[in-house]
């Protein structure tokens, strides 16, 4: 496997240090919500092993880094669109850890009270449109919110996160198309972390990077960054939310990534090849970042601080949620309807 | 009152939503500049301009994606898919994702959007441009669906679709877009839901829809006047929500129940209906029911295949007087 600065083009920034462009605060807010997202994704795992996720479920260890630093970047207001691989990206926008869990966990208090599960997480009030699990199809979706706020002169930007597997299907192309067409003001994030589900992309793919060497089929500028490292992400979200307000168009970027676990809770991934798994780990993205934060001067008690709070966010959420009662049966037919029922017939 | 045609009628129902509200936006293939590959929708791109009206790619993923996205939040687009049967390369969004995304998010998200299409035979097309597939939709749970017969339904009902808070499929029937009918003047808003008795009858039921139903009305008058069997012919109009009250009004009175049916046999429309009718008024009933339909074939080309594929006048007739006569 490549090393990663052969595979990324890392950001290069002038004097680094913690009151550079991203300065102390956001760092520090870059910090906690990776680590939040680390510790709910690794409550997630646990809670399966203990029978108490059901279902499936698609894990983000490993590549809160991207869902960390686009959330960052967005303004109130703006929304995410994501997959099945959804829980960070949902998290990452400010939704209540017991939420998320409770829905993983299909208790009444979950953010759609088990009706969508793992799979479709949504809070529409925290700007979280909707996780979707057919590969691509939420891609033109994201075009479709983008071009009501050009039409109504709104100043929200739709952003769209996707896997590398999503870059060999038909709506991928179809909606960057249209979204340079229209000059939409929507971002599309694809997280390349190597692996389509079992399969690595780079067997099945034309090109060696699947999003960013696409992207000028679409005269989009190629946009390759580092997956791991939240400054990284930051500030190409930060580019990219600059140019969708501006009114200057779409923008397609490509985060090189890894999932530390496999690809869904039945995935062992051990069709990794040895030593993968540990090399990546070097560069795991919560560790690197909260070595980052040290070189710069934070204190250890300051960073500690962050992470006993956010486990106890996540210790009072799992204990919440193990507490929430299961659905009430009546919510079975709920909501088929915008008349609140199903009735399809008089 | 003016006569207009089923193709202009199109083209005033969405004028007229588009002028009450400016959250209604129309997008599809050749729908703005071109007028639509079936003039359906001219005129509208001068009136409303290229920011209401867009054309787009043969991207059918992205209009009905885009459409969803923008419905989603706060606009009420009118899509265009301009042949049925193309629903088949974008229907993961009718049938994943408008249909469910309430649903799933648990009311947090709303569909509020028309797809209108060109539905149906007899335009000599072949299999892939012409095929009836308001079955497909119709079970579907999450979707609306109608299917207008003459210009007043036209308007009445697309306004009826644009209004409504839930996704709605909306099938033009291609054969019927040079047909005439008489249209008052001034706003016309239908209801969704709401079947209409096009032809009063006492001896049988005939439940038609879209081009079946004018159809149905040429056969009852052949079957009245040459084999004096008067039926009643019920315009279905509208298959989600289906008013069954209607239906199962007119079998209570006529004792017996004919559908006739454009979509091929295997789970058409009238299925359902059938089955309903068998469960709820079987005792109503003085014979079995009898379905009228394209046979299980995809549609040919030629016309002389293409005109008996399709229940034809002569058809609904024998099959209608020889059941009610055995």
């Amino acid at each position: 496997m490549a090393k990663i600065e052969d595979r990324a083009t890392r950001s290069k920034v002038a004097a680094p240090g913690l009151n550079d462009d991203i300065g102390e605060e956001m760092r520090l807010r870059l910090f906690r919500s990776q680590v939040l997202l680390r510790q709910a994704e690794q409550r997630a795992f646990d809670l399966f092993l203990q029978n108490l996720v059901k279902g499936t479920s698609h894990l983000s260890l490993g590549q809160e880094a991207v869902a960390a630093g686009f959330a960052c970047a967005m303004k109130p207001g703006d929304l995410s669109f994501c997959t099945y691989r959804g829980h960070a990206h949902t998290l990452a926008r400010g939704v209540p850890v017991e939420k998320v869990l409770g829905e993983l966990m299909q208790r009444d208090n979950g953010l759609m009270r088990g009706k969508g599960g793992s799979m479709h997480l949504t809070s529409a009030k925290h700007g979280v449109m909707g996780s979707y699990a057919i590969i691509g199809a939420h891609l033109p979706i994201a075009c479709g919110a983008a071009w009501r706020a050009q039409y109504k002169g709104q100043k929200d930007v739709s952003v769209c996160f996707f896997g590398d597997g999503t870059t060999n299907i038909g709506a991928f192309h179809e909606a960057l198309n249209f979204a340079v067409v229209w000059k939409l003001p929507v971002i599309f994030v694809c997280e390349n972390n190597l692996y389509m589900e079992y399969t690595p992309i780079g067997d099945v793919t034309s090109v060696k990077h699947p999003a960013a060497d696409r992207a000028a089929a679409y005269g989009l500028e190629r946009i390759l960054i580092d997956g791991n490292d939240a400054d990284a992400v930051y500030r190409a979200a930060m580019v990219a939310y600059e140019k969708a307000r501006a009114g200057d168009g779409p923008s397609l970027v490509e985060c090189l990534t890894y999932r530390h676990s496999g690809h869904s809770r039945a995935d062992p991934a051990k069709y990794r090849p040895e030593g993968e798994l540990e090399k990546w780990k070097e560069r795991d993205p919560v560790k690197i970042y909260r070595e980052r934060l040290k070189q710069f001067g934070v204190a250890e008690s300051a960073i500690t601080a962050i992470e006993t709070d956010v486990q106890r966010i996540v210790d009072a959420a799992t204990e919440a949620c193990k507490a929430a009662p299961m659905p009430p049966l009546d919510i079975l037919t709920t909501d088929v309807y915008a008349d609140g029922g199903f009735a399809w017939r008089n | 009152m003016a006569e207009l045609t089923y193709r202009d009628a199109v083209a005033r129902g969405i004028a007229q939503e588009m002028t009450r509200d400016p959250d209604v936006v129309f997008l599809g293939e050749d729908v703005g500049k071109a007028g639509g590959v079936f003039k359906a929708t001219v005129g509208l791109y001068e009136q409303f301009g290229p920011l209401r009206v867009r054309d787009t790619p043969i991207s059918e993923q992205a209009i009905l994606g885009a459409a969803m996205g923008a419905a989603m939040t706060g606009l009420k687009p009118i899509a265009e898919i301009m042949f049925s049967d193309f629903f088949a390369v974008c229907f993961d969004y009718i049938a994943n994702e408008f249909a469910k995304s309430r649903y799933m998010s648990n009311g947090q998200l709303k569909c509020p959007l028309v797809v209108r299409t060109g539905n149906g035979a007899g335009s000599r097309f072949g299999a892939q441009h012409s095929q009836s597939v308001e079955n497909w939709c119709m079970m579907i749970p999450g979707l609306k669906v109608v299917a207008p017969s003459n210009p007043r339904d036209v308007i009445g009902l697309m306004a009826a679709a644009v209004r409504d808070p839930d996704p709605v499929i909306f099938f033009e029937h291609k054969s019927l877009y040079p047909t005439k009918g008489e249209v008052p003047d001034g706003e016309i808003v239908d209801r969704l839901g709401s079947a209409s008795i096009a032809r009063p009858g006492k001896d049988a039921t005939m439940l038609a829809l879209a081009l079946m139903v004018p159809r149905a009305l040429l056969a009852a008058e052949r079957l009245k006047a040459e084999h004096g069997i008067d039926c009643e012919v019920v315009d279905v109009r509208s298959l989600v929500p289906l008013d069954t009250q209607t239906i199962l009004g007119s079998v209570a009175r006529t004792h017996r129940l004919f559908t006739v049916e454009e979509n091929p046999r295997l789970c058409g429309w009238g299925a359902e209906i059938v089955s309903i009718v068998a469960d709820e008024a079987f005792y109503d009933l003085d014979g079995p029911p009898v379905r009228i339909t394209t046979p299980h074939i995809p549609l040919p080309a030629a016309d002389i295949l293409e005109d008996i594929a399709l229940p034809t006048v002569d058809r609904i007739v024998e099959r209608v007087r020889r059941s009610m006569q055995s």
